[in-house]
């Protein structure tokens, strides 16, 4: 007998290339087969009308732990995670102390076993301590379960560190992911340019990324290593990275929901909630990369959700943090930036959340995919239903949202991961 | 009290954080109600009981002389009772966040803060989060509005009009919160703008706010009816953004002989303090053609005024 059987529901698995109405069948943890399924189950859930998929998976989450866990935890954020319909979020390593050897990864294990949320992968430092000096044990880390290697918050300064590390990344078959900000053209606090100056804030060129994003090509070309770029920002990068696929680097990028959304004009009130890093841009600069996505020059969406506490947001432009946390309303976000104006429909939106990260931490095997056998990882979507974004619902720790009060529409009902219902909406309560 | 010019105009604001908020006719209306102010300076008692039984906290973040005393005589000058604060030795250098430092002292029954600041936006911040008025002493590289205020209500005493001026502000635009808050007002009552420095000092994406972006001093000389030469500041030269200020001076100082080429009656502004021999000579500064001491003497009439004015406001 299977234990949850998810019936009547659109399945849309772009591992597989399905998109059908069919049922799927989960047995002992494990996707057990999809299709029409007769077998009784434990537990049947009725998505008709609703979108069925792997658990979506996001490749850039901030957990703060340990560190600053009054702004969040992994179990919060894994709590964060599966209310947006994310079955597995990638830690990121700039906690305090940074996540740079194997002892560290192990405790993000740990939490993440003691909260049984989300999947919660951890990604390591590229250097030790974060300071771009000399190489964080990239292997020990890799076998004790890290999936990628980042210095995010910063990118790698020195050419020679990242050569070494891409060389080191090469060997071990693993991706680094580069934040990429030249640090000496890092001088501001929002996007350089009209709104910047008329502020009297100091301005963060897209040429600061593009510059360091132009090196660290010209690094892989030479190195042969995978390479992804985080939260790309500007139409530059856009073009840059287009140029590199077609030349046959191995790139991959990811673009996140407020840099699909927003512009730097949002910084005309002052209010922090919209300093984030990289900065908001033009309307160009969206419309740049959401071209970028749909055309597949941007391979994953991934949030940057980055908590950061009340007290440091009530502060003033140029003293509060960078960071927007969106974990649990992303999907809706996605949706309004790709799905509503026609860019891009459902398969090829939930690639960049599920197969395609998925592959890019060489995890495919078992997760962003419903293929037989795989791990049990699934969200269903109510692509039609309307809601509010209220942040002060949200599971997270932190309410450094700008999204509060928004209207969009497409959520995620119901997540489980590993077999098991970790979230379901109120909506959610249909069948048996 | 002060019978105003514009007696249909009702001021509702609270706050004066910026002129990039205020309509023309609020501009206006600041500069009239400063006119019938003005007369108060020339009395042999030198108060009126405009905001007597209030409370005017002056707080300054940043180190401050002119714009200081200015506001503290225009609150005398109301009868209002002032405090104030200057961050050296307070409990900010403690580590006490602005909001805190400011609901602390409002606790104490502040009617209304006049806040100097380096952070720009500060004052936009604050007046989101304290029901008191705010009033924008300066904030960061942001804006000056009183300041602005008080060069403007200085050209249309000496020139009598504002529209269909030119004016070149002429310095570190890049930085300046003076150069910011004139550019508005004068833009919003019709004025021409053109803002002349280095490109590194004088960003090209200024000129959405409705100016004009020259590199040469020389080439504006001409036609322009007011020169407002905005101050050096020398750690902008240690910070390479501009090589010397021997070589600055040479390009975009003001002297006598560059006087000779503009309009006879051009009326040459400096915000001070001054740096005699860099932003222009003591015989320009000191000249017929310079309005600096007036400015000063205006300060106090525009300060009075929009004390005045946001102790009416409601929103």
């Amino acid at each position: 007998m299977n234990d949850i059987l998810i019936v009547n529901g659109r399945v849309i698995d772009p591992a597989c290339g399905r998109d059908e109405v069919a049922d799927v069948a989960i047995a002992k943890g494990r996707v057990a087969k999809v299709g029409k399924v007769r077998a009784k189950a434990k537990r049947t859930i009725d998505a008709a009308g609703r979108i069925v998929c792997p658990g979506l998976i996001d490749l850039h989450t901030h957990c703060r732990e340990p560190g600053h866990e009054e702004e969040e935890t992994i179990a919060s954020a894994a709590a964060t995670a599966v209310a947006g319909g994310f079955a597995t979020i990638c830690a990121m390593p700039n906690t305090h102390p940074p996540m740079d050897d194997e002892t560290a990864v192990n405790y993000v294990h740990q939490r993440a076993a003691e909260a049984d949320l989300a999947r919660v992968l951890p990604v390591g430092c590229i250097t030790k301590g974060r300071e771009g000096k000399e190489l964080a044990e990239m292997g020990l880390m890799l076998e004790a379960g890290a999936v990628a290697f980042t210095d995010d918050g910063d990118g790698i300064a020195s050419a020679l560190i990242m050569q070494r590390a891409l060389q080191y990344a090469r060997m071990l078959n693993v991706p680094l992911l580069q934040h990429c900000q030249d640090p000496e053209l890092m001088g501001g606090v929002m996007n350089s340019g009209a709104v910047a100056v008329r502020l009297g804030l100091g301005g963060i060129a897209a040429a600061g990324e593009q510059i360091m994003l132009r090196r660290d090509l010209e690094l892989v070309e030479r190195t042969g290593a995978r390479y992804h770029v985080m939260h790309v920002s500007s139409a530059g990068s856009v073009k840059l990275i287009r140029q590199a696929k077609a030349a046959g680097l191995n790139v991959t990028a990811e673009a996140t929901p407020h840099h699909l959304l927003l512009t730097d004009a949002a910084c005309m009130s002052f209010d922090p909630n919209y300093k984030v890093n990289p900065p908001l841009r033009s309307a160009d600069d969206v419309e740049a990369l959401r071209a970028g996505v749909a055309d597949g020059t941007i391979d994953c969406l991934a949030t940057d959700h980055a908590p950061h506490s009340k007290e440091e947001k009530e502060l003033e432009f140029g003293l509060a943090p960078f960071g927007i946390v969106s974990l649990d309303c992303a999907l809706g976000l996605y949706a309004k930036a790709l799905i509503a104006p026609g860019l891009m429909d459902w398969p090829a939106l939930l690639a960049k959340l599920t197969a395609n990260p998925a592959a890019l931490i060489d995890r495919l095997d078992a997760l962003g995919t419903l293929a037989a056998g795989s791990e049990a990882d699934v969200t269903v979507i109510d692509p039609k239903a309307r809601w509010t974004v209220n942040v002060n619902k949200s599971p997270s720790r932190s309410r450094n949202c700008p999204y509060d009060g928004w209207k969009l529409k497409g959520r995620a009902v119901t997540t489980i991961v590993g077999g098991k219902i970790k979230y379901e909406h109120q909506t959610a309560r249909r069948g048996t | 009290m002060p019978p105003c010019k514009a007696d249909t105009f009702i001021w509702t604001r609270k706050d004066l954080v910026g002129l990039d908020e205020l309509s023309a006719d609020e501009i206006v209306h600041i500069l009239d109600t400063a006119e019938s102010f003005k007369e108060v300076s020339t009395r042999s008692i030198k108060k009126v009981p405009a905001l007597r039984g209030k409370v005017v906290a002056l707080m300054f973040f940043e180190d401050s002389t002119r714009t200081r005393m200015s506001f503290e005589l225009a609150a005398s000058r109301l009868s209002a009772d002032t405090l104030l604060f200057t961050s050296k030795g307070s409990s900010v250098a403690k580590g006490e966040t602005t909001l805190d430092t400011i609901r602390n002292i409002e606790a104490m029954g502040v009617d209304i803060f006049v806040i100097r600041h380096k952070q720009s936006g500060a004052p936009h911040m604050l007046a989101r989060n304290i029901p008191g008025s705010i009033v924008n002493a300066g904030d960061g590289q942001h804006e000056h509005p009183t300041q602005a205020l008080l060069d403007i209500f200085t050209i249309r005493q000496r020139l009598g009009r504002i529209a269909g001026l030119k004016v070149a502000i002429v310095g570190d635009i890049a930085h300046s919160r003076v150069a910011r808050s004139n550019i508005l007002g004068l833009r919003k009552l019709g004025a021409e703008v053109v803002v002349v420095g280095p490109p590194t000092l004088v960003p090209n994406a200024i000129t959405p706010m409705g100016c004009e972006v020259c590199h040469s001093l020389e080439d504006v000389l001409g036609e322009v009816d007011v020169i407002n030469m905005l101050r050096i500041q020398f750690e902008r030269f240690s910070s390479n953004l501009f090589p010397s200020v021997r070589e600055y001076q040479k390009i975009f100082g003001m002297n006598a002989e560059r006087l000779k080429r503009c309009r006879k009656d051009v009326l040459i502004m400096h915000p001070g303090p001054i740096n005699r021999g860099v932003e222009l000579t003591s015989d320009v500064a000191d000249g017929p053609n310079s309005c600096i001491l007036q400015q000063v003497t205006n300060g106090l009439a525009v300060r009075m005024a929009v004390l005045y004015l946001v102790s009416q406001g409601s929103k």
